[in-house]
């Protein structure tokens, strides 16, 4: 049997399809068969295992892993190796369920046990372990500069499992086993472990072999004349390492090793994987340094080298074989979102970057090519680059405005999931800037009403980008869109989002109304409508449990509302927000202070209409007294605020 | 295999790397092409100050506009077998405008400019390449020869390779200042690199090895396996390995093409003259070959100088059967080397280049010459001091004689007579001007280094600086336990038959060259061995004096080879094993590579394949 199967898929389906699995199952589960007739059987099982996707379906469907696991616990170390290598074949296979490892609490603690048996135990277990503790989405967890909860479910639990059952300590040491397969499997077990998990990364620091630290250990992997394979995986290490905090950003073993080596796997001379890899990981590691992003934005050419990732399949490959097209089509998709993401790191924050990479042949084209692709995720990972570059004031008046990237933005937008909306309404908040020439013809392609259903959206941070976008729009905006800003968004969402539990949605629909509530017919004008509504919010905010900069902003809209020429009454004939202002200008915070005297001098102001009943009915509630009081002050801003104010009183 | 050539001669080593091959070579290397190490104090502008050993540069002109810019180049060019050179410029002070460097001052040159960043090739106009440099910034250039590419670096960052041009000019490190009050100091290797400069080399030599690993064979079915497989079989039968051979031709199934006996009889002869019996040795060959000798008569006068040699040293049977103990006994001669490849002074080096290497800096070879200086004590200053002290030893021992033991005093009186024959065989000879010649006995040496095995063997230069590399380290080792060994070691064994003997056929030897002299005309290497043997006889104590490393066991392998390639030859068989000549090819080529300046060659040794 093992010898017609070896190499054959046909015959092995045929095999299973003959029932043989079942037989060859309650063989190697007899405990009478002889080691060496259990032995073959796992052998020939997981020769089966090697063949297809489907071969290893059913080999599950016939529960092969508790009869694996049960293997294991035979005294026998031939017939163990064979089983782990059975089980390596089925669990490296994308169609097994990884859980099915934990289900099983002693498993975990039996395969550490069985570390120590051989070089074979140890590099099936390895692999077992780093297939089995992946995180699904790893690459879009490695963002986290927009709050996301993307973290996959089971992941950081399987990492957490492992290291409590000491995989950190049983799995060193093979770091410097003599054989290299073992080495390799263990580094990419360290490589899963570490990723994105603080706990084991601080760990991983501190652990020494052979009287050398594991970073040590890991920069030599590093090396030039290593295997890429290794190189990468170790420098994978030393990235999460680095990001989870346990080694410093300015460590010369990051900044002249781990750096300068995944910018090398991006060249041209490394396999299409490994510049998708390199390019993730180097995207990971720099992310929130900009010491980093400019160290790797001179490195060989990194920039222009990029350029290149969106040449697959070439025009030659397409001609000369189709084995090689077939190859480059399968990895176009991976290389363009590989290096829309380094693009979206490298130009994070630095402005001569930006320019660079927006500099590079084709690059806005590309860009706005790569948002409407079908693949997701490179519609995403190029809308984290647009994100990264719109953070730039002469970009969005220059080249953002010359390729009309608001236009597919705007497609992106309808429809997109979750993760894609995020980034692309944080860009579009960039866009719709005052200064963006794009906001005009944003807001003509139906913005508004795009960013008030966002304002309602379950997800926080669609909630914040959509009152952020919204916010930016009204800055300056004229009466029109303002009055479509209060339409789109009714009174009840407005205060819905008032009483919102984030304070940052809080800040920016405050925000949101200061800005509507700006030059004085336009105050007016909302006041008449809205006046009511806005006056009870802004009573509920001053009298609720907020920070100072809520309290603050709340205080400059009631400044805003007390510039205008109707508006003013709304806060004279209330006195319950009068007594706010004044318990506000004695306030222990000078901000307040501040922001509760530009209501004051907004309504006493001298040369408006009916100022002088104003001032009286102040000067009764004993606002003047305060002012003397805060002439005197410290604080030179509220002691000039308080001398004009008086003067006020004076003419 | 005892000729085993390290590869590389004259192959220079980049910017560090580990240097290959013994000293002697390192430093003829070094001589035929030297690395740029400093600043050429006259290869620069006016405007151009140096100090701190020609590495800081600064500059002293004006700095009005372009036309004051100046540059200095090295003292050498970049070789171009170096594989890959490196060297970093660290600004000290840096005012507004200009500054770059260049590699050349011809068309081909190549630079990077600090205050635009762009880099120029052989032109005046640069295009945009890195970012700007200033003050405290360590910039550093790389050129590989390998693959002709070239990149700089910025505080230990590489800034991207571009391709060069080969040219045929040489390319020099240079710098280049604008501005007063500029200054730069240079680290040609001196000082750790700030770059990683030994992880690219890493990088590099794995590149080159796996190529070599990789290179296609293109085999038929086994027949690479049985090329490899001759190969050993016949090294083995041509250094006679009789056993070892039929074991190994047992096993891979293969066939050998010498006669069982003739292997024998060839193995018989060498180990006789490894013995120091040369003179049975001749008869043997005489019996066995007739004719051989006869027929190659350089030869035989070169035995019979060894079988001279070897009289004085009292192992050659004619004197030998004169002392009590049997010659047979001693078949096993204890000095007696074995005839087994030796490459081993080329290994050790191998070792020590590998502690070296993780320091990476071309200072490292600067320490290791001095190391091989220190270590090989010119052979003038030897010769010459114990050409001084020889005549006086005679009465050195005369004045000792009151409380000196009876062996001494023997040593006393033998030593007298020794010089006693040595004036008695020169007196009879044509050659008493050679006394004169002590004075003048350096230069003679050293025309023996590189003269004497040409005739002999056909790999002979480097064999011959492994031989005195060798020799000298024994002669070393000989020294520090002469005491023991000194009372064992008298002439011709101490035997007064004997050393008449040796009287008599130093002689007839004397006559045979003239012989020799007279039907193929003169002959100044036959001259210069006749020289050598007998001038052992002026010396009280011939193991200890500028000719005696002649004495040396070691010194019967050349002897030896040639016999034995002489008898293959006679036989219609190769007198090189094969594995010798394939060896000989991959060191000659790496040489060949070297001076047509193809930089692979320094990251591929001969010696890094023997074990």
């Amino acid at each position: 049997m093992k010898n017609a199967v070896i190499g054959n898929n046909k015959q092995k389906a045929n095999l299973i399809v003959l029932g043989a699995v079942p037989r060859l199952l309650y063989l190697l589960q007899q405990e009478t068969s002889s080691t060496e007739l259990r032995t073959e059987c796992a052998v020939v099982l997981g020769s089966l295992a090697m063949g297809t996707e489907n071969n290893v379906k059913s080999l599950l469907d016939c529960h092969i892993i508790p009869a694996l696991l049960q293997g294991l616990l035979s005294p026998d170390l031939k017939f163990i190796e064979a089983c782990l290598r059975c089980l390596r074949t089925i669990f490296i296979s994308p169609v097994t369920p990884e859980d099915l490892l934990y289900t099983d609490a002693t498993v975990i603690s039996h395969l550490m046990a069985l570390l120590s048996r051989s070089r074979y135990t140890q590099e099936y277990i390895c692999q077992i372990f780093s297939h089995c503790c992946k995180l699904h989405h790893w690459h879009s967890c490695g963002f986290n500069s927009l709050p996301q909860p993307l973290l996959c479910a089971n992941g950081p639990d399987h990492q957490t499992i492992l290291f409590n059952h000491g995989a950190v300590q049983n799995i060193a040491h093979l770091l410097v086993s003599t054989s290299y397969k073992v080495r390799m499997q263990a580094l990419k077990c360290f490589s899963v472990l570490a990723f994105e998990n603080p706990q084991v990364s601080m760990t991983l620091v501190n652990v020494s072999v052979d009287g050398e630290l594991l970073p040590q250990i890991f920069v030599k992997m590093l090396q030039r004349d290593k295997p890429i394979e290794m190189q990468l995986t170790s420098a994978k290490c030393l990235t999460s390492m680095c990001r989870a905090g346990a080694i410093r950003t300015d460590d010369p073993c990051i900044v002249l090793k781990t750096l300068p080596c995944l910018v090398r796997m991006c060249s041209k001379d490394r396999l299409l994987e490994e510049r998708v890899e390199g390019a993730e990981t180097l995207a990971y590691l720099i992310e929130t340094d900009v010491e980093l992003q400019r160290m790797a934005s001179i490195t060989d050419h990194l920039i222009v080298m990029l350029a290149d990732y969106f040449k697959y399949p070439s025009s030659v490959s397409a001609i000369t074989d189709i084995k090689r097209l077939d190859h480059d089509l399968k990895h176009a998709h991976e290389l363009r979102q590989a290096a829309f993401k380094l693009y979206a790191s490298l130009g994070a924050n630095d402005e001569d970057i930006r320019k660079k990479i927006i500099e590079t042949e084709n690059m806005m084209d590309r860009i706005v090519n790569g948002l409407s692709e079908s693949s997701i995720k490179v519609r995403l990972a190029a809308v984290r680059c647009l994100h990264s570059l719109s953070r730039s004031v002469q970009q969005l008046r220059t080249s953002f405005q010359d390729h009309a990237v608001w236009k597919p933005l705007m497609k992106v937008l309808q429809n997109a999931p979750n993760e894609i909306l995020v980034v692309a309404s944080s860009t579009l908040c960039n866009l719709l800037l005052e200064f963006s020439p794009s906001k005009e013809p944003i807001l003509e392609s139906g913005a508004i009403e795009l960013l008030c259903s966002l304002t309602q959206s379950e997800n926080l941070a669609l909630r914040v980008n959509g009152i952020w976008a919204l916010m930016n729009m009204a800055f300056q905006a004229e009466q029109k869109i303002k009055s479509d800003i209060l339409r789109g968004l009714s009174t009840e969402q407005l205060f819905q989002l008032l009483s919102d539990s984030d304070v940052n949605v809080l800040m920016k629909t405050l925000g949101l109304l200061r800005n509507l509530l700006s030059t004085r017919p336009h105050i007016d004008h909302i006041m008449s409508t809205h006046g009511k509504q806005i006056m009870q919010a802004v009573t509920l905010i001053l009298e609720g449990e907020h920070n100072i900069e809520v309290k603050e902003q709340t205080l400059c809209i009631l400044a805003n509302i007390a510039d205008g020429t109707t508006a003013k009454e709304l806060i004279m004939t209330n006195d319950d927000i009068l007594q706010k202002i004044k318990y506000y200008m004695s306030h222990s915070n000078a901000k307040l202070q501040l922001a509760a005297m530009f209501c004051i001098s907004n309504l006493i102001w001298n040369e408006e209409e009916g100022s002088q009943e104003r001032q009286d009915k102040l000067r009764d509630m004993g606002v003047v007294d305060i002012l003397h009081k805060l002439s005197q002050s410290s604080d030179p801003n509220l002691c000039d605020k308080a001398k004009t104010a008086l003067q006020q009183y004076l003419a | 295999m005892a000729t085993a050539t390290p590869a590389g001669a004259g192959s220079p080593h980049g910017g560090d790397a580990a240097p290959p091959g013994p000293p002697e070579e390192q430093e003829l290397s070094r001589r035929l092409t030297p690395l740029p190490r400093s600043w050429s104090p006259k290869d620069k502008y006016n405007y151009i100050g140096l100090s701190q050993g020609n590495l800081r540069v600064h500059y002293k002109g004006h700095g009005k506009n372009h036309k004051d810019a100046a540059s200095v180049r090295a003292t050498h060019p970049i070789p171009a077998a170096c594989g890959i050179y490196y060297f970093e410029v660290k600004i000290v002070t840096q005012c507004l405008g200009m500054c770059g460097w260049q590699l050349g001052w011809d068309k081909h040159s190549y630079g990077y400019h600090g205050d635009d960043g762009h880099s120029f090739c052989s032109s005046g106009t640069g295009q945009p390449y890195g970012p700007t440099f200033t003050t405290g910034d360590v910039i550093g250039c790389c050129v590989n020869l390998i693959n002709n590419t070239c990149f700089y670096t910025k505080n230990g960052h590489s800034l991207g390779k571009f391709v060069f041009l080969p040219s045929q000019s040489n390319l020099y490190p240079t710098v280049g200042l604008q501005t007063p009050g500029e200054i730069v100091d240079a680290n040609f290797g001196q000082q750790p690199f700030v770059f990683d400069i030994e992880d690219y080399m890493r990088e590099w030599r794995a590149k080159i090895q796996s190529t070599i690993k990789r290179f296609p064979i293109g085999d038929r079915l086994g027949e690479w396996q049985a090329m490899l497989q001759n190969m050993v079989s016949s090294y083995l039968v041509h250094h006679g390995y009789c056993s070892t051979a039929t074991a190994f031709a047992r096993v891979t199934d293969t066939t050998i093409q010498e006669e069982q006996t003739s292997i024998k009889n060839r193995q018989r002869i060498q180990k006789l003259v490894l013995a120091g019996r040369v003179g049975e040795a001749i008869e043997a060959t005489q019996q066995l070959y007739p004719g051989l000798l006869e027929h190659n008569p350089n030869l035989l006068f070169m035995l019979k100088c060894r079988q001279f040699v070897e009289m004085v040293n009292g192992t050659d049977s004619e004197v030998r059967c004169f002392s009590a103990r049997s010659p047979r006994s001693q078949d096993s001669y204890p000095g007696s080397p074995s005839l087994s490849p030796r490459h081993g002074s080329s290994n050790s080096h191998l070792h020590s280049t590998g502690a070296d290497s993780p320091t990476c800096s071309n200072g490292v070879m600067s320490t290791k010459s001095k190391q091989s200086h220190s270590k090989y004590p010119t052979l003038s200053s030897s010769s010459s001091s114990s050409s001084s002290s020889s005549p006086s030893s005679v009465n050195y021992s005369e004045s000792n004689s009151t409380d000196s033991t009876k062996s001494q005093q023997h040593s006393s009186t033998s030593n007298q007579e020794t010089r006693e024959y040595y004036d008695a065989l020169f007196l009879g000879t044509k050659l008493s001007h050679y006394t004169d010649a002590f004075g003048s006995h350096d230069s003679e040496m050293e025309m023996e280094a590189e003269h004497y095995p040409n005739g002999v063997l056909e790999n002979s230069s480097t064999r011959i600086m492994n031989g005195t590399y060798k020799h000298e380290e024994i002669l070393q080792t000989d020294e520090s336990s002469m005491e023991d060994s000194c009372p064992q070691r008298q002439l011709c064994g101490g035997n007064h038959a004997a050393t008449e003997r040796m009287i008599q056929f130093g002689r007839e030897l004397q006559i045979l060259s003239e012989q020799l002299c007279r039907e193929y005309g003169k002959n100044t290497m036959h001259k210069k061995m006749l020289q050598d043997a007998f001038s052992l006889l002026a010396y009280s104590d011939p193991w200890n004096c500028p000719v005696g490393q002649q004495l040396d066991p070691i010194q019967r392998e050349p002897v030896c080879a040639a016999l034995n390639s002489a008898i293959l030859e006679s036989q219609n068989l190769p007198k090189q094993p094969p594995l010798m000549l394939a060896l000989g090819q991959a060191s000659e080529c790496l040489r060949l590579m070297a001076r047509v300046g193809l930089g692979s060659c320094s990251f591929a040794r001969v010696d890094d394949y023997l074990h």
